[in-house]
């Protein structure tokens, strides 16, 4: 049994204050000033600690503020209330909204799960990852106990091409030989930015998350620099200019490689493998509706690795695209049908937003994925996109300190861990490689809905 | 029926424990008013009280907002001085979440304080998620009032726990409901007893959580449901033979397929005493039952139970699993007389948020495909199925009786009946800062056992009142009929008003 795989997390305060949902409008006209001031009696102190951010003018009430309303309540002259915080509301937008991204910044500052009391409050379902829940176990088939860390269960999967089979020469020696195959603790790669501020530092804490974590960044081949090389074990090279431009030595270093589809790529994969035959080449496809022929075709001329991308809100291309879910779904079986689907690894990417995407995800058919944005709202952005239009970053993002970015991305990978460990657990299964394309272990929307609710009221 | 007779508890009154009730708007009165006291008269619901200086809208909940402008007895119209204004309260629009709306925490606070329906104009009957029971409706047919078979009284909402046929007692409860486990530990004492003694005036059933049989609920033995569950906390011989249901807790909606935690800061030396563990120390409850693995096991879980207590009955409480039909069924032939399928969406106890939004289906979803499946096997009429995880109101008990629960089992409608505002914050720091799931001294002091008792009374009476009011207007004389009653519900996104013929309420 490999060693557990466990993630350093510590709290990392963030730089700027948060914004929270609600704030607190306190009238200062009218109060009786009277002794026994509600405000005094807050059972989170948050009165009492109260304080005035100088750089941002920001009061410590509304980011405090654990809304009990007692104070709200209890004031006798009824000049405390409670009202939505414009800015929260502004947050990102339809795909990352604001309960995302201040899920994303809780996990990313405090390495924990997000853990509340009184049920679940959100809507009944929604569009892509929201219409599907996952299995449980219970009475007929055991569950695993992950998270508390009494019973082993492995996150880990493998990056690489396998054999189906074990050739053997006449003298009954083995003559097939076994791709490279690379295995990362969990089941994520950090991914190239769709949009992000200019500079150096975010990359580096990319990088160095990477590397504490046993995972991999894919660096575009124009941005290695010296700073990045220092970390080329843990760097997955896009190789999007000109492949003669690469410097062999960086094949010898790397252990991924990945190319873009279009042209031949197998052709450029065989002509890296020369290179460096314990290099794993990936080919990165635009996630469409031609995928599943596609990606059928690249396995059956030797592709090892398929890294297909949908967009910054898990869609593909096209006129009617579709969700990463439905199409990741429609690939697996294409795969499973052909009879292909073990041979190569799918890694899927693009709208990954949530630790229970990666579980959905990899349940619809990828073996691992890859994520952008939830690393850079680690580092507290707010999906507010200015960058893209070349206006400042709003939380300084360009001058992070690399090494404080790295412990928020560990930070956010560690409660992505154990949130993944409780769908795990919950399920009975022990290893993440086995949750790949289960979906017979999940329920979705419009099975359901057809079965239960389509027939409801109809007479006859 | 023996229950036909039966006493229902008084309605009282039990206003806001705080000085401030939440209310949908806010009423100020300028100084131009000369208190004359006009509005204290002319409001029917009692929004205003007099005062030395200008009278104080001390229950502006009451208030029917701007859509009062239509009667006479409107204030801000009828003010000689114009010093009324009502707005929107600001807080208001904070409250509350996708499933319990403000609108829905009002409505019940209202059924709490009163016992009867809101007359603001709250919508008291669904929430606001988009799917499952916000969209399903009934189809009633003719209008309000003009369908009425008879009257009110004729109405029977009792049901049978023990539908075996076994030669254990008969168990009836005059409502087709009963008060879910929170353990003591969780929940406060205050709170604890509070649900005990109303589910006692109600005829009907609490169960105690995982967490022991503290002394003070032996008063009420006859209407405790005793729970063992996978961590054995407080399970004694002597507990189980005291009650006459005993109810194993495979699973529960709120974390489904993960085990419970009390955190250590909620273990006081009473609570370590009861669970018998030590004071200060994280509880973990395992997940599952680690004696159980096969129907086979689990059949031996309900003879010891059988074994110990020979009057008992047993429920069995699992969550909605991709199998719970056969779940269900096994559970059937193992001997249980009741099962609770606890859906995912609902719960109490802290839980990781990715749990209670992703594992397992909601409680829409799960009972009919049960209901249908024990048809199918013949024995659906052989055992008690009750329906909880995000049962919020009278209207969400009646819809899923008609999906084919005999029942329902209820947890958070309780706490807001209690002024939970559902801030999510109950696992942090003291507990509940207002008083409800906490074992800290001075906050537990915030409720009053009375006033709790009460509050809880009047809202499942309200509840009641609108049972029988559907049943009246399907033209059913028994709750009991309109079991999987499918053809009286529509769901709004799969037919139209034109295909229906009636109401849809």
């Amino acid at each position: 049994m490999p060693p557990k795989y466990h993630i350093e997390t510590s709290q990392v305060p963030n730089r700027f204050q948060k914004i929270t949902r609600s704030g607190i409008i306190a009238w200062e006209e009218g109060c009786l000033k009277c002794t026994r001031c509600v405000k005094k009696d807050c059972v989170y102190q948050v009165y009492e600690k109260r304080n005035l951010d100088d750089r941002q003018m920001l009061d410590s009430l509304d980011s405090a503020c654990m809304d009990c309303f007692r104070c709200v309540q209890n004031c006798p002259n009824r000049l405390i209330h409670k009202g939505l915080n414009p800015s929260y509301k502004a947050l990102g937008d339809h795909y990352w909204t604001p309960e995302i991204i201040s899920g994303l910044w809780f996990q990313a500052e405090s390495g924990r799960i997000p853990v509340s009391g009184a049920g679940y409050g959100g809507p009944f379902s929604g569009p892509g990852f929201d219409a599907m829940w996952t299995d449980m176990s219970e009475i007929v088939r055991p569950t695993r106990d992950g998270i508390h860390g009494r019973e082993y269960i492995s996150t880990t999967v493998d990056i690489g091409r396998k054999v189906m089979a074990i050739g053997l020469g006449p003298g009954g020696e083995i003559i097939s030989q076994a791709p490279p195959l690379v295995e990362i603790p969990l089941p994520v790669i950090f991914d190239m930015l769709p949009w992000s501020p200019p500079g150096d530092n975010i990359q580096l804490s990319f990088l160095y998350g990477a590397r504490a974590l046993g995972t991999f960044a894919v660096v575009r081949q124009s941005g290695i620099n010296p700073a990045v090389r220092e970390f080329l074990p843990h760097v997955i090279i896009y190789v999007d200019g000109n492949p003669g431009d690469l410097k062999e030595e960086l094949f010898s270093s790397a252990r991924i490689i990945e190319i873009p589809d279009g042209g031949d790529p197998i052709a450029l994969q065989e002509r890296f493998k020369s290179i460096n035959p314990a290099l794993v080449v990936m080919i990165r496809l635009r996630l469409g509706p031609k995928t599943p022929e596609r990606a059928f075709a690249l396995i059956a001329q030797g592709a090892e690795v398929l890294h297909l991308v949908a967009d910054e809100y898990g869609l593909e291309e096209g006129s009617d695209p579709l969700f990463i879910k439905e199409r990741m779904k429609e690939v697996h079986l294409h795969l499973v049908d052909k009879g292909v689907r073990d041979q190569a690894t799918l890694i899927g990417g693009g709208g990954i937003a949530m630790a229970e995407h990666m579980a959905k995800l990899i349940i619809c058919g990828a073996d691992a994925l890859s994520i952008d944005i939830p690393l850079l709202v680690a580092m507290e952005c707010r999906v507010c996109r200015r960058c893209k239009e070349g206006i400042a970053c709003p939380v300084e993002l360009d001058g992070v300190d690399p090494l404080w970015g790295s412990l928020r991305i560990a930070n956010l990978m560690a409660a992505w861990h154990s949130q993944l460990l409780e769908i795990l657990g919950a399920m009975g299964i022990r290893e993440a490689r086995r949750l790949r394309g289960e979906m017979g272990r999940a329920m979705f929307f419009e099975d359901l809905e057809r079965e239960i609710f389509a027939t409801m009221g109809k007479r006859g | 029926m023996a229950t036909d007779h039966f006493q229902f508890p008084e309605i009282k009154k039990a206003p806001s424990r705080f000085r401030n009730a939440l209310g949908k708007y806010r009423i100020t009165i300028t100084s131009a008013c000369t208190n004359c006291g006009l509005c204290v008269e002319l409001c029917p619901y009692g929004a205003y009280r007099a005062g030395s200086k200008r009278p104080r809208p001390s229950d502006e909940h009451l208030c029917l907002g701007p859509s009062c402008s239509k009667n006479d007895f409107y204030c801000v119209d009828r003010c000689p001085e114009k010093a009324i204004h009502i707005r929107p309260n600001p807080s208001f629009e904070v409250l509350g979440d996708r499933r319990w709306p403000a609108e829905l925490l009002a409505g019940t606070w209202h059924m709490a304080e009163t016992g009867a329906i809101p007359h603001q104009g709250l919508n008291y009957k669904t929430g606001s998620s988009g799917g499952g029971f916000d969209k399903i409706r009934f189809i009633l047919p003719g209008k309000n009032g003009n369908s009425s078979p008879g009257s009110d009284d004729n109405i029977s909402t009792a049901i049978e726990l023990n539908r075996s046929g076994d030669s254990r007692p008969t168990v009836t409860i005059p409502v087709p409901l009963y008060l879910g486990g929170m353990s003591f530990g969780s929940v406060s004492i205050v709170t604890m007893l509070s649900r005990v003694r109303a589910a006692t005036a109600l005829g009907t059933f609490c169960c105690t959580g995982e967490g022991g049989y503290p002394e003070e609920l032996m008063d009420y033995d006859d209407h405790v449901i005793t729970q063992v569950a996978t961590g054995l906390f407080g399970v004694r011989e002597e507990t189980i033979k005291r009650v006459r249901i005993v109810e194993f807790k495979y699973a529960q909606g709120a974390k489904p397929g993960l085990g419970g935690h009390l955190l250590g800061d909620k273990v006081t030396p009473r609570v370590a005493q009861m669970r018998e563990a030590v004071a200060g120390s994280a509880l973990f409850s395992p997940f599952p039952f680690h004696s159980v693995y096969s129907v086979e096991d689990h059949k031996k879980h309900v003879d010891w139970v059988k074994e110990i207590n020979k009057k008992a009955l047993v429920s069995v409480k699992v969550s909605t699993p991709t199998d719970v039909d056969m779940v269900v069924v096994g559970s059937y032939y193992a001997g249980a007389h009741i099962v609770q399928l606890d859906g995912s969406y609902g719960g109490t106890g802290a839980a990781p948020d990715i749990a209670k939004k992703n594992i397992a289906m909601p409680i829409e979803y799960a009972l009919p495909k049960v209901h249908r499946f024990l048809l199918a096997e013949g024995i659906r009429d052989k055992i008690t199925i009750i329906a909880s995880g995000g049962i919020r109101s009278a209207y969400d008990m009646a819809k899923i009786i008609a999906m084919g629960a005999d029942g329902v089992c209820l947890g958070t409608a309780d706490l807001v009946a209690l002024e939970c505002i559902r801030c999510h914050h109950c696992e942090s720091g003291r507990g509940c800062a207002r008083g409800i799931a906490t074992t800290d001294e001075g906050l537990t002091g915030l409720m009053e056992l009375e006033w709790g008792t009460q509050r809880i009374i009047n809202m499942y009476s309200a509840w009641r009142t609108q049972l029988v009011n559907i049943l009246r207007r399907l033209g059913m004389k028994s709750v009991t009929e309109l079991v999987g009653r499918f053809d009286v519900l529509a769901h709004m996104d799969y037919i139209k008003q034109e295909e229906v013929e009636g109401e849809l309420d």
